[in-house]
């Protein structure tokens, strides 16, 4: 969440940066891409990623079950919340093989959690995509037009950020009703300031260089000059926004399905499936540890590749 | 200085109005409303009637805004519909808890956070700096709730029966009761009033009331309840604050003073302490004021998983409750402590760089 924060705030300064924006696009862009590959945090995250879409495409060769299978009566020997079992490792070969146990539904929880990788990637995704639509418009007519329209739309964004963001999901959620797709739009919208905030100070910047005064004197209107020559320039610092948001998104999205207001059950998404059961941390950690881990390891995935990309985008701060 | 401060105080009072404006509406526009919420069965019409009389909810949203501004203004609340209690007593009962909880981890997190940043810039480009950096990475990426729960098994039943056993969840133990200050130090404080009111407020802060008068078992047992929700809600700061720390710190030691003090031959130690230090500590503080907000969030869950009655758990409560004047009142109170720390946050900045004093 304040990754973000503190993100917009280095990428304001960036924003603000004029020389940056004298370099040919191009080679910026292979410079970073080959800056990004000599920095192995990136490159693991990269790796994190890439395989669990990789579970997430294959995840019906992978699960040896049926995420949502009660196997009561169709497994012999199962056990409700069963510790977990692999007959490899010497575990008892009368009891069913379940390598991270079962849940209090007996449904397999390795199955769950590798589906679960679906829930997680695609609200990411489709939460930094709206918040990433509607902030980078409402901030370019902002940093572009000035004057009120600019004040009106940066006092509302300072009243959103005037709230902990988690918190004002919350009462977003309790307005349009539990469920996975209202967490979504909560959560993408008190995320929309900071796209916006990062680019206000982008177009600032861009507006005033001499590209963009060539195509006003060629005589382009106002809305080609934004969509063709103001917005393509400014997207850099927002795609490192975007990556690190994703973490965020998944980790608030499992918060608020961990306070029963996000992903309802019996939906295999980690944090319903962490809340579920957590009044049996004690009996059966093992129904908390592992989606937990799973939401960690995602998130961890995409700030270390949001990390790296910044670092490659900002040659001040690779050292 | 001063005109600085009146500036920056000023500034903050049309995003408080929005604040106020805006959980106003938002919280009315919930689906079903508090008659139905509190009397359930027994909502009849007429019952309904009475009931938004009573709580003045027959009003128009108008008027009721207007009402409820007027009353902020002096500092009035309103009645929660749910205790049948000023939304004030309730803030003096829960909130001394999540303040405590929320102060307890910032200062974990500075304490270990801004040492280990400095830590591993020190010992730049070495095991240990990639060490520290990977912990902090992963710190970041851990759901507060799920380090919760697992410290919570690890402590109470891992550690079981061993002297760092911690209980996981609870403010006291059963039957450890903390007397106010102002009773052992026989105060008459009274009953009712702003000033009894205070005292209560500031004898219900547990681990500090027993600090000062000296119950020294009931503020072990408090200090024992707090540490587990306090390094959960701690670590994502913790990791974020040595993250800057290191970065802020490598910046500043990249600079030309501080070649220049080592070109005087100045030790190390002290080219860090007294010259890179204080000035690599800006970015760090704007970071430590933006993570209160990041607190207060993290109580909400942080409370729910240790079974803490905070103010953050009250207001989740309240929200899916539909209980309008808590979820009002706790909001604009938690969203004027955000302001004023970030107040705070740029008068530091002003001792820490005298250049924003002089501008």
């Amino acid at each position: 969440m304040l990754t973000n924060k503190q993100a917009i705030e280095q990428l304001e300064a960036l924003a603000a940066d004029q020389s940056l924006l004298t370099e040919k696009p191009l080679s910026q862009g292979r410079l970073a891409m080959k800056r990004f590959r000599g920095r192995k945090s990136g490159m693991i995250g990269l790796a994190i990623v890439m395989f669990l879409v990789l579970v997430a495409i294959f995840a019906p060769l992978i699960a040896p079950y049926d995420p949502d299978d009660v196997l009561i009566g169709e497994v012999d020997n199962i056990t409700r919340r069963a510790p977990p079992c692999i007959h490899v490792l010497g575990c008892d070969p009368e009891l069913p093989q379940h390598i991270l146990g079962t849940d209090g539904n007996t449904r397999d929880q390795f199955s769950r959690i590798v589906y679960g990788s679906r829930v997680s990637l695609t609200l990411g995704l489709f939460t930094v995509t709206l918040a990433l639509v509607v902030g980078t418009s409402l901030g370019a007519v902002a940093g572009y037009t000035g004057g009120w329209l600019d004040n009106v739309i940066m006092r509302i964004m300072d009243v959103v950020l005037g709230f902990p963001s988690l918190l004002l999901a919350i009462t977003i959620v309790s307005v349009f009703g539990p469920g996975l797709r209202n967490a979504l739009i909560a959560i993408a919208v008190v995320s929309i300031p900071a796209y916006a905030r990062v680019m206000r100070a982008q177009v600032l910047a861009i507006k005033e260089t001499d590209y963009v005064s060539a195509a006003r004197a060629l005589g382009a209107a106002p809305r080609q000059i934004l969509l063709r020559r103001v917005i393509p320039n400014a997207m850099t610092p927002l795609v490192v926004l975007a990556t690190l948001g994703i973490a965020t998104a998944i980790l608030e999205a499992a918060g608020l399905s961990f306070l029963g207001l996000g992903a309802q059950p019996p939906l295999a998404e980690w944090g319903s499936m962490l809340a579920s059961e957590r009044n049996q941390v004690f009996t059966s950690p093992h129904l908390v540890f592992f989606p937990g881990l799973a939401i960690m390891i995602t998130v961890l995935g995409f700030n270390l590749i949001g990390d790296g990309l910044r670092d490659a985008l900002d040659p001040t701060l690779n050292r | 200085m001063l005109s600085f401060i009146v500036r920056r105080t000023l500034s903050a009072i049309p995003v408080l109005l929005g604040i106020i404006v805006v959980v106003f509406f938002l919280i009315r526009a919930i689906p079903g409303d508090p008659c139905t919420a509190m009397l359930g069965e027994q909502a009849t019409p007429e019952g309904c009637a009475r009931f938004n009389e009573a709580n003045g909810l027959d009003e128009p949203t108008l008027v009721q805004l207007g009402i409820y501004m007027g009353d902020v203004a002096t500092l009035d609340l309103g009645d929660s519909i749910r205790f049948s209690q000023p939304v004030n007593q309730l803030l003096v009962e829960r909130l001394p808890l999540t303040i405590e909880l929320a102060f307890s981890a910032l200062m974990i997190a500075v304490l270990v956070g801004v040492p280990l940043g400095v830590l591993a810039a020190r010992k730049h480009n070495t095991a240990i700096d990639s060490g520290t950096m990977a912990f902090a990475n992963v710190g970041v990426s851990m759901p507060v709730f799920w380090l919760g729960l697992m410290l919570a098994y690890f402590f109470a039943v891992i550690l079981k029966d061993t002297p760092f056993a911690l209980p996981p969840s609870g403010r006291l133990s059963a039957g450890t009761i903390s007397e106010p200050y102002y009773e052992i130090w026989g105060w008459d404080v009274g009953e009712e009033g702003f000033w009894a009111k205070l005292h209560e407020f500031i004898g219900n802060h547990v681990i500090f009331n027993s600090f000062i008068t000296g119950q020294w078992s009931v503020f072990s047992d408090a200090i024992k309840h707090m540490i587990l929700p306090a390094v959960a809600l701690a670590t994502i700061p913790l990791a974020i604050i040595a993250r800057i720390t290191r970065s802020s710190l490598l910046e500043v030691m990249g600079k030309d003073y501080i070649r220049t003090a080592r070109a005087k031959g100045a030790k190390e130690g002290r080219v860090v302490r007294s010259h890179a230090l204080r000035n690599s500590l800006l970015p760090v503080v704007t970071i430590i004021g933006l993570q209160l907000g990041l607190l207060l969030g993290g109580a909400v869950l942080t409370e729910t998983v240790f079974n803490l009655s905070g103010v953050g758990r009250a207001l989740f409560d309240a929200i899916t409750g539909r209980d309008y004047a808590i979820v009002q009142g706790f909001t604009v109170v938690i969203a004027s402590g955000y302001v004023v720390v970030n107040l705070l946050v740029d008068l530091s900045y002003a001792y820490l760089d005298p250049t924003i004093r002089v501008e």
